[in-house]
């Protein structure tokens, strides 16, 4: 028996101990940044970006440079549109389309569904969707960043299984007391739903928020433009002058503006995570493991 | 409006009953279309999505027609003259579409190869360990990576690689060596780009294999308990048997995705100098088409691609059947 117990501590050890490795790994880069973005010019010139920081050394000075610029605001304004409006859509956009297919007496359901994973399984590239929204005149309006991705086949898909698990009987009780369909999805399947919804809406949130390829190929405007966007100019460009005020007599070196961008871009994410982390873990599960 | 519904139901009740009396093809017509009626809403407020699927699903597909033509914006899509399969051809005989396949098979395969069983020994030792709390702090922070764009990982990769104040450069420094420019470095690149996916998507990626693991039956465990089995015997003999079809699952699923050699990761931290070991075949048909206006030949191109893409997904879901038993969709 005593053996029995020293192996299961030694593996218990190697256990906790991977998973302690693989903490370190993810957490170390976030933590560079976050100091990064918090030393002090004077220290950031004698010896560069430290470990470690007592709270009372950070420096706060690089996040008031850019939360200053007019630029950055007017990004993270139009990142708040486009996320709002992007998830509002796809949101009113999935639901219809994930409850048809829950309904399984629903005549052409077979149809719509091979209709909907047809696109899903072939995608003819990016030109041609890119031929349709210069054609529909969606250039420089915030119809091209949310519209052509509105709906997720695979959102649609986790939705649907979500709705296809509500019992029957109590939809069809409602149906007797002299319910349509449209009443049932809105005041029993609506309400048995908001952890999906909270999920879905989540997923789409990410995407809305995250998305930087569409804004660049079809806003001109930088004025126009979402934080990802600038954030990447932030980082990429020689000449940081064009994106934030700046030069090397005044507060922050360039890196730690650029992380402060950083973190100021990811700070929604981080917000939202913790809040809706319970719900999506659940969520992507009932995706995966259908029946 | 509640009275007209329930007549509507009654009459649709009554009509049901006696379509069920005797069959013929106007019969079954009529029943058809009474089940339509029944489900009016539903059509109603499904309408606006299909709308959407028909014009930024269908139309695309409409538009790929001029892979097959020489594109002439002022001619448009319907005027342009035919060619046949010259801009498939041009491409499959230029100097790009070798080292493009294989750079873009070299990403996908690398993730595959390094990134799964990563992700298998993460599910495993999350699934063993004692303490829950730890548990629950490992998952939490390993999942957050996932929902970061990869702008933000841009960033994140550049205060660790950065030469002048990177932390990998500045340790690099400390033991007395050069700084390297990892990101525009041909030799280093694509480590960079497979290290940074692993870092990003790992945690996330647990998910499935986890929830496989929880759905194994307790009792085997505690048999082989009894039977003496090593915590390293349960795992081979009961936890990787027991998430197996989940790994041919996404085995499978990541081979009919090989052409995928994710694009938005090589579009934000590729540049000039590591073209050679880094373009993907998104990352050319975005620069030859919307940048260079070669619309027809980047067409060609993703049309290529979309149609390899989907013949070897047929070809997975039909070896997912086989062997795991179920479809990948």
């Amino acid at each position: 028996m005593k053996t029995k117990w020293r192996e299961e501590i030694g593996f218990q050890i190697l256990v906790n101990g991977f998973l302690l490795a693989v903490l370190i790994a993810i957490v170390v880069p976030l933590w560079r940044v976050v100091m990064t973005s918090l030393t002090p010019l004077d220290l950031y010139n004698k010896s560069g970006v430290p470990a470690f920081m007592w709270p009372w050394d950070w420096s706060f000075a690089a996040y008031k440079q850019v939360l200053q610029q007019q630029l950055f605001l007017g990004a993270a304004l139009n990142s708040a549109v486009i996320t709002i409006s992007g998830t509002a859509l796809s949101l009113a956009l999935t639901v219809p389309l994930a409850y048809a297919l829950s309904t399984r007496s629903l005549p052409g359901r077979n149809l719509i569904t091979t209709l909907i994973l047809f696109t899903f399984l072939f995608h003819p590239g990016l030109i041609p969707d890119y031929l349709l929204v210069t054609r529909l005149g969606l250039q420089n309006t915030v119809l091209a960043i949310i519209l052509p991705p509105a709906v997720s086949v695979y959102n649609t898909l986790v939705m649907r299984a979500f709705f296809e698990g509500i019992p029957e009987e109590i939809k069809e009780a409602a149906r007797i007391d002299g319910a349509n369909d449209l009443q049932i999805l809105w005041r029993i399947v609506l309400p048995l739903s908001v952890p999906i919804l909270l999920t879905i809406g989540m997923f789409y949130a990410v995407w809305f928020w995250n998305e930087f390829f569409t804004p660049i190929i079809y806003l001109n405007d930088l004025t126009m433009q979402p934080l990802p966007v600038l954030l990447r100019n932030i980082l990429m460009s020689a000449r940081l002058n064009e994106y934030l005020e700046y030069d090397a007599y005044t507060v922050s070196p360039v890196a730690t503006l650029q992380s402060a961008s950083v973190l100021l871009t990811m700070l929604p994410m981080l917000i939202l995570y913790p809040m809706i982390q319970r719900y999506f873990t659940r969520g992507a599960l009932i995706g995966a493991v259908k029946e | 409006m509640s009275q007209f519904m329930s007549a509507a139901t009654t009459r649709v009740g009554r009509a049901q009953r006696s379509a069920h009396s005797s069959g013929g093809f106007s019969k079954r017509v009529r029943q058809l279309g009474l089940a339509m009626w029944k489900h009016r809403w539903i059509y109603l407020i499904t309408a606006p999505t299909l709308l959407y699927y028909l014009v930024f699903k269908y139309i695309p597909l409409y538009n790929a027609q001029i892979a097959f033509k020489e594109f002439q914006p002022l001619l448009g899509i319907e005027g342009s003259p035919w060619v046949g399969l010259q801009n498939l051809e041009g491409f499959l005989n230029s100097i790009y579409f070798g080292q493009l396949m294989t750079n873009t098979i070299f990403f996908s395969g690398a993730r595959l190869v390094l990134g799964m069983p990563i992700a298998i020994v993460l599910a495993l030792m999350l699934h063993e360990t004692r303490f829950a709390f730890f548990r629950n702090v490992v998952q939490t922070i390993t999942y957050l990576p996932h929902f970061l764009s990869w702008v933000i990982m841009f960033g994140i990769l550049l205060m660790l690689l950065s030469p002048s104040d990177g932390l990998v450069n500045e340790i690099i420094k400390s033991f007395g060596g050069e700084p390297i420019a990892f990101l525009t470095t041909p030799n280093w690149f694509r480590q960079i780009v497979i290290g940074s996916d692993i870092w990003k998507e790992t945690g996330w990626s647990t998910i499935l294999y986890l929830a496989a693991l929880l759905s194994i039956s307790p009792e085997l465990y505690e048999a082989a308990a009894v039977d003496g089995a090593s915590r390293l015997q349960r795992i081979w003999n009961i936890s990787l048997p027991g998430i197996l079809p989940v790994i041919v699952l996404v085995t499978l699923l990541r081979l009919g995705n090989i052409l995928q050699g994710g694009f938005t990761q090589i579009f934000v931290l590729y540049s000039l100098p590591v073209y050679s070991v880094g373009d993907i075949i998104d990352t050319w048909v975005y620069r030859s088409g919307i940048l260079d206006f070669q619309f027809s030949l980047a067409t060609a191109v993703g049309l290529f691609k979309g149609v390899i893409g989907l013949t070897l997904i047929m070809v997975s879901n039909q070896l997912a059947k086989r062997f795991a038993g179920r479809n990948l969709y």
